[in-house]
């Protein structure tokens, strides 16, 4: 069946025949290729739900101030709320439970000096949990500390890219940077995964900064990372718990909508996660509707080529041969073709996956990619039931009595 | 070399059985050049087909070189056709994308004979039907008298026992037909059996026995004497 003689044959055929090859081999290559793509292309959308999120803790909220829009206890409406140190205290206190950590952040935007060089940067004052909240990775020098709230020191720490563009190559580490008229010393320089905007932003102490705004205590919202062991459901019951405790504090009614706000990064990503997986769910039912619409394909082409052969079949077998070497040379020439076409196919499609790579962003497609596994499982399945649709015609002609097919013209 | 007795053959048309040879006793021994003649619908290509394993018969028995040829499967089949027989087509059946050597090449490929050597078989038989030149030219660049002739080299490439043509002048003009008579007879006179299904009267007296068949019997079968196509080309 395998002999060196058997493949010449099959070459000869399939050289001689070319509308037969280039048909049955554009079949799967198309099929397998718009199934790599689209099945690369489900991934990428979920890469860049992946990504929304990746640079940030999952298990923190974010709580702000608002403004009131309800008259409530003898308050009128209109009422700008403001958090101070003693809210970020009680709720350390009252929900040491639930919580991992707690802290502050008051951002401002100023101009940024070192020697000649100048920039507008965002300033965050923050507290140390601030680091795990943002999953900033250090590249050098350290994060702030307890101490450095404390004692209120004058240190920063830059992103990559505020160091790139102040010190260019030089090492910025221990070098004091003028930040809105003060100069603070340079502690740490940090990366982040979360893209370019979050590499161009300076860390400061938070109460340094309340020190330099007329040493007040205000605080612009407060970031509280809850205990992962206590799951979704907990983390929705401190969210609501955390509302109810604000309103109290800061009198605002339980029907206002905006006097304080609560972002659950928990919630926000199981929502979105589940989106991901409906669209994944949904490419992938394309991509497989897109496999069997191509086995069917092959499928039609098998029977059209059996037909076409019909006659030169009952002439071999006029000749002798026997229904199995017609069934093998038919279903071997078949398969053969597949083989290449459905692997020239498959490449082609992670070529052009690979070359996709981030310009599909804008349309949230980052980096789509598909299992080398699947993509080689699903060109297989299409050359197996090639296979399995073209012995059903193929078995067919080789039972026919060659004066039949000799009568057929 | 053929022993043909009490053979029947019917085929069902729906409800109505169409009873085509009706005891059929008939042999041929070695070296003989028949014509099976017969108006149509009279059987003789069904016999031929039978002959040729390409049908089954219903009753009697057919002997082919002392082989009793009976409850062939199609694997059997193939490989006895392959073995004893050479066909030769009215619509010559040459399979259009081979060459002319690689149709001819074509049997001894199912006999597993190697490459280089059903390359020189197929060049010796074409040189024999004097298309040695032609080798490598495809059916269509072919006249239909060449076709025939590839068609006759590759039935005889196999080297079977007997050589069967139905019709073989059927699809060819008179001087075309000539000709290729002349090559049956030359093989003929090599020593090889041939049966020739035929409605022309002049083709068949270019045989050396005629077989009339009417309505699915043999109704006469006598020796002639040979007329030599050669001397009509």
């Amino acid at each position: 069946m395998f002999s060196r003689d058997n493949w010449k044959e099959i070459f000869e055929t399939i050289q001689k025949n070319k509308l037969r090859t280039f048909l049955s081999g554009f079949t799967v290559a198309l099929g397998i290729l718009i199934f790599v793509v689209l099945f690369g292309m489900g991934n990428g959308l979920v890469n860049t739900f992946e990504e929304f999120f990746g640079d940030d803790a999952t298990n923190v909220l974010y709580v702000f101030p608002g403004r009131t829009t309800v008259p409530y206890k003898g308050y009128k409406s209109n009422r700008a709320i403001e958090f101070d140190n003693s809210d970020l205290a009680d709720i350390n206190k009252n929900f040491a439970m639930f919580i991992d950590y707690a802290t502050p952040r008051i951002s401002r935007g100023g101009l940024v000096k070192y020697k000649s060089e100048s920039n507008n940067y965002t300033t965050r004052a923050v507290g140390p949990a601030h680091q795990y909240a943002e999953k900033t990775i250090m590249m050098k020098g350290r994060f702030l500390n307890e101490e450095d709230i404390r004692n209120s020191t004058k240190y920063v720490v830059i992103g990559r890219l505020v160091e790139n563009d102040l010190f260019g190559s030089e090492n910025s580490l221990g070098e004091y940077i003028d930040v809105a008229g003060s100069a603070f010393m340079v502690i740490g320089v940090f990366q982040d995964d979360g893209g370019d905007n979050e590499e161009r932003l300076i860390y400061m102490p938070y109460t340094t900064r309340q020190l330099i705004e007329k040493n007040n205590d205000k605080i612009d919202q407060i970031i509280v990372a809850f205990k992962p062991e206590i799951g979704y459901a907990g983390a929705m019951a401190l969210d609501r718990s955390l509302d109810r405790f604000f309103r109290e504090k800061k009198y605002i009614s339980p029907d206002d909508q905006s006097g304080v706000f609560i972002r659950n990064v928990a919630d926000q990503l199981k929502q979105q996660q589940q989106f991901a997986r409906v669209l994944q769910i949904i490419v992938a039912f394309v991509a497989f509707g897109t496999i069997i619409a191509g086995i069917i394909g092959i499928s039609n082409i098998m029977v059209f080529v059996v037909k076409e052969r019909t006659k030169e079949l009952g002439i071999r077998k006029a000749l002798g041969a026997t229904p199995k070497s017609v069934i093998s040379s038919i279903l071997l020439e078949s398969v053969f073709i597949t083989t290449i076409s459905g692997f020239l196919g498959m490449l082609l499609g992670v070529f052009i996956l690979n070359s996709l790579g981030e310009k599909l962003k804008d349309y949230f497609i980052t980096n789509p990619y598909i299992d080398i596994t699947m993509a080689i499982s699903a060109t297989l399945v299409l050359i197996l039931f090639g296979a399995i649709a073209g012995y059903i015609p193929a078995k067919r002609a080789a039972d026919i009595k060659p004066i039949e097919a000799l009568r057929d013209e | 070399m053929i022993e043909i007795k009490n053979l029947h053959k019917s085929y069902k048309m729906g409800s109505n059985s169409l009873h085509v040879l009706k005891g059929i006793n008939f042999s041929v021994e070695e070296g003989e050049l028949v014509a099976i003649m017969g108006s149509s619908g009279s059987g003789k290509s069904t016999l031929l087909n039978i002959l040729g394993m390409l049908d089954v018969l219903d009753e009697g028995s057919y002997t082919l070189d002392g082989v009793p040829i009976k409850n062939l499967n199609e694997t059997k089949a193939a490989q006895y056709r392959n073995k004893f027989l050479g066909f030769v087509f009215q619509s010559f059946n040459l399979i259009n994308y081979k060459s002319a050597m690689e149709n001819v090449a074509l049997p001894l490929y199912y006999q597993k004979v190697g490459r280089k050597e059903r390359q020189e078989k197929a060049l010796k038989y074409l040189e024999q039907v004097g298309l040695r030149e032609w080798a490598d030219h495809l059916p269509s660049e072919l006249s239909g008298g060449q076709k025939q002739r590839v068609a006759i080299a590759r039935a005889m490439a196999a080297e079977p026992k007997v050589l069967l043509a139905d019709e073989p002048t059927g699809a060819l003009d008179s001087t075309t037909s000539y000709e290729v008579m002349d090559l049956i007879q030359k093989i003929n006179d090599a020593g090889n059996t041939i049966l020739i299904v035929t409605h022309e009267p002049d083709i068949a007296d270019m045989c050396k026995r005629i077989v009339h068949l009417k309505d699915g019997v043999i109704v006469e079968d006598k020796k002639i004497t040979q007329i030599r196509a050669s001397q009509y080309v």
